[in-house]
């Protein structure tokens, strides 16, 4: 077990990101049913702070605290107890991280922030939104720079050796973390703040939304390399089996701080200010990712084989079924990667160029990210919580809470699999993304759209509401391995932290060459973003004064 | 760094289809104009009304097998009166904001643009179909976002 106050502070950081899960998943359940018309909100509370608060509560802060709490366990875990500088750190990283998110809610709360999680310009919300907002960042930076911290003193003291694969992946996570957050600094710092408060008249619109999604994209690996942790190194250990390959797995992280950052104009192919050539050529970029991903499918069914084989599977397919089914910890992340084989392929169609404005801004890209961000990463992430929860407590784990498991992940599937394909149909027809209920004045399409067996509101409604379910199921489990359930005294009744050998003989050193990764990603962002920002910048047009429509 | 055969296999495959994917998307985005919209054109959002072709919204011919159409974006509607289009013919569609990010999106087509203030939007389209077309606006803009829509006839 890990030092007493590494397990404070990741405790902290996993109720702050529960509690967050907790709200943000009320709003969900109350959007699917003002869409279906059956819910008329208080007059005090509209839909697009519902909507607001939805998506910043669950894709922003729940997946950043649990992100952390994940990271300061496992790295103490891999390379000892930490310091009391880093200790330290960890503690003011958490506490700004909170305050931020405490103000930028508020704001939403007060109705002074309904300009979503994209906050695009020159909808202008209070200036404390984006302070709350910048807060977050840097909070999250303090953090970062702990563990960076804690990583950095291990290598002094093993001089010449290669680090353990959970350290090397989380310091691979929060490098890209660091580049990423640059673009969306930059505005917030330089264009938000100064023009929310009234220091400067107008903002450059074009360039502020350019550089939010310089952020955008790579913050969806943001959220996804943890999973892929879990993935390389957790999953291997729950099937008894060691790491398929250590530096393969070193060379996809890498080759996510590459190829994940010069990317960001795939969000923006249907926006003018932005050439046709400068677009496809962070299209080509986009795909590149693809190749890490499809390295980690390979490792995964690698693993997989490998141990059911060892465990008496035989024939094409026998080893299958020697899988660990009965243990929720691998079923759930099991569940997690089949919902990303459909879930990259959309993202495959998205950022297709031309095909994107079949898509573009519709319920299909809502139904995407629920199927990548909504399952793939956040099932994961449910299924560490299972354990990383009362291996923090020292609490057991017991049968009755491994059913309601079960009960918790199969309810998220069937309730995901229901809202996202009724999101994917009706996002083919040609229903808008984040919009209240409307019929547009009971317009023969708009009418259509909803008359499917599928793309209907009462599919959407369900899945929504077994979704929400599941997410109370969680929440029971999460209070219960956190305050309630009773004290493991044996050694078979601890719950340990699954944490699978790596050989790394003939892995090569140059692959924790830091400095080698951070120039070629900085050659290919200034490759991708130099050229078009500077135009964007020097013919500007006049600037846009701030609006509130709402 | 040792690459398992079958990893060698799989990745090739992977790797030669996104070849082939990119390659499609882009001799079609290239040699065959299938571009999403777009365009470098900038105004100033506060004169957008004085300024040409927005001065004049609405539908304009600009030869005999081209119409161009200006339409301003604004929350929560858009100023583009009397939209009827020919079936067949090549429409240019132009739009620009007044004020926030709208888009300028019509169901059952590829016409599906973002309208930014201080840019102009430009997509060419033509229609097949005759009928009455919905135009809405998909990107978050206030409080009456899912309001905000229109219609163009197609003859």
């Amino acid at each position: 077990m890990i030092a007493q106050p590494e397990r404070k502070i990741a405790l902290w950081h996993l109720g702050v990101a529960y509690t967050a899960f907790l709200i943000g998943t009320l709003m969900g359940v109350l959007q699917v049913f003002i869409r279906n018309d059956a819910l008329q909100l208080p007059a005090w509370l509209d839909y697009y702070q519902i909507l607001t608060a939805h998506g910043v509560l669950l894709a922003l802060i729940y997946t950043t605290f649990f992100i952390f709490a994940f990271f300061i366990t496992g790295m103490s875990k891999s390379l000892g107890s930490f310091g009391p500088k880093v200790r330290l750190f960890s503690w003011i990283g958490l506490w700004v991280t909170l305050l931020g998110t405490v103000m930028a809610t508020v704001m939403i709360v007060a109705g002074e922030a309904s300009v979503l999680y994209t906050f695009y310009a020159p909808l202008k919300a209070n200036g404390f939104y984006y302070v709350g907002l910048a807060l977050v960042i840097v909070g999250t930076w303090i953090s970062s720079f702990a563990l960076v911290g804690h990583y950095m003193v291990w290598r002094r003291n093993n001089k010449g050796q290669l680090s353990p694969l959970f350290a090397f992946m989380t310091v691979t996570t929060i490098i890209l973390w660091i580049i990423a957050c640059l673009g969306v600094v930059a505005t917030v710092l330089f264009q938000y703040i100064p023009w929310a408060f009234g220091w400067t008249d107008t903002i450059n619109v074009e360039l502020s939304r350019s550089l939010f999604w310089y952020f955008g994209h790579p913050l969806v690996y943001f959220w996804l390399l943890p999973a892929y942790i879990a993935w390389y190194t957790i999953v291997p250990k729950l099937l008894g089996v060691k790491v398929f390959s250590d530096s393969l797995a070193r060379l996809a992280f890498v080759l996510f701080i590459l190829f994940s950052i010069p990317v960001g104009f795939h969000h923006q192919l249907t926006e003018p200010g932005i050439s046709n050539f400068w677009k496809f050529l962070q299209v080509v970029l986009t795909f590149m990712v693809i190749v890490p991903s499809l390295m980690t499918a390979f490792s995964m069914f690698a693993t997989f084989e490998i141990s059911g084989r060892q465990k008496g599977g035989t024939g094409l397919f026998g080893w299958f079924k020697k899988l660990p089914w009965r243990d929720v910890r691998f079923t759930s992340i099991f569940i997690a990667m089949a919902f990303f084989i459909p879930g990259g392929a959309g993202g495959i169609i998205n950022a297709s160029f031309q095909l994107n404005e079949v898509v573009h801004n519709t319920l299909w890209i809502v139904g995407h990210f629920h199927i990548t961000v909504g399952t793939p990463v956040a099932m994961t992430f449910m299924g560490l919580t299972f354990w990383l929860i009362p291996y923090l407590t020292g609490r057991r784990f017991t049968k009755r809470m491994q059913r309601l498991g079960f009960v918790q992940i199969i309810t998220w599937s069937i309730g995901m699999l229901l809202m996202s394909t009724a999101q994917h149909v009706l996002g083919l027809m040609g229903a808008p993304r984040r919009t209240a209920y409307s019929g547009y004045n009971d317009h023969p399409s708009a009418m259509e759209w909803f008359d499917g067996i599928i793309s209907n509101h009462v599919t959407m409604a369900i899945g929504g509401t077994i979704l929400f379910l599941s997410a109370m199921i969680l929440m029971y489990i999460v209070i219960m391995t956190m305050f309630v359930s009773p004290k493991a005294e044996t050694p078979e009744q601890m719950v340990e932290f699954p944490l699978a050998e790596s050989d790394m003989s003939h892995t090569p050193k140059w692959l924790e060459n830091w400095w080698i990764w951070i120039g070629i990603a900085a050659a290919l962002i200034i490759i991708a973003y130099a050229i078009p920002l500077t135009h964007m910048i020097q013919h500007a047009p006049p600037g846009s004064k701030g609006f509130i429509t709402w | 760094m040792h690459f398992h055969k079958y990893e060698k296999i799989w990745l090739s495959f992977g790797i030669v289809s996104l070849i082939v994917f990119l390659s499609v998307v882009g001799v079609s985005a290239f040699s065959q104009n299938h571009t999403p919209s777009g365009g470098m054109d900038t105004i100033d959002p506060e004169k957008v009304n004085e300024t040409a072709p927005f001065d004049n919204p609405g539908v304009t011919q600009l030869d005999e097998d081209t119409y161009q159409v200006a339409i301003v974006a604004l929350a929560f509607g858009y100023n583009a009166p009397d939209l009827r289009v020919p079936a067949g013919k090549e429409i240019i569609f132009k739009v620009t904001s007044t004020d926030v990010v709208h888009s300028f999106t019509i169901d059952n087509t590829k016409v599906n643009m973002m309208v930014v203030p201080g840019r102009v939007t430009t997509k060419s389209y033509t229609f097949d179909e005759p009928g009455k077309y919905l135009i809405l606006c998909n990107e978050y803009c206030g409080t009456g976002h899912h309001m905000m829509s229109a219609e163009i006839e197609v003859y």
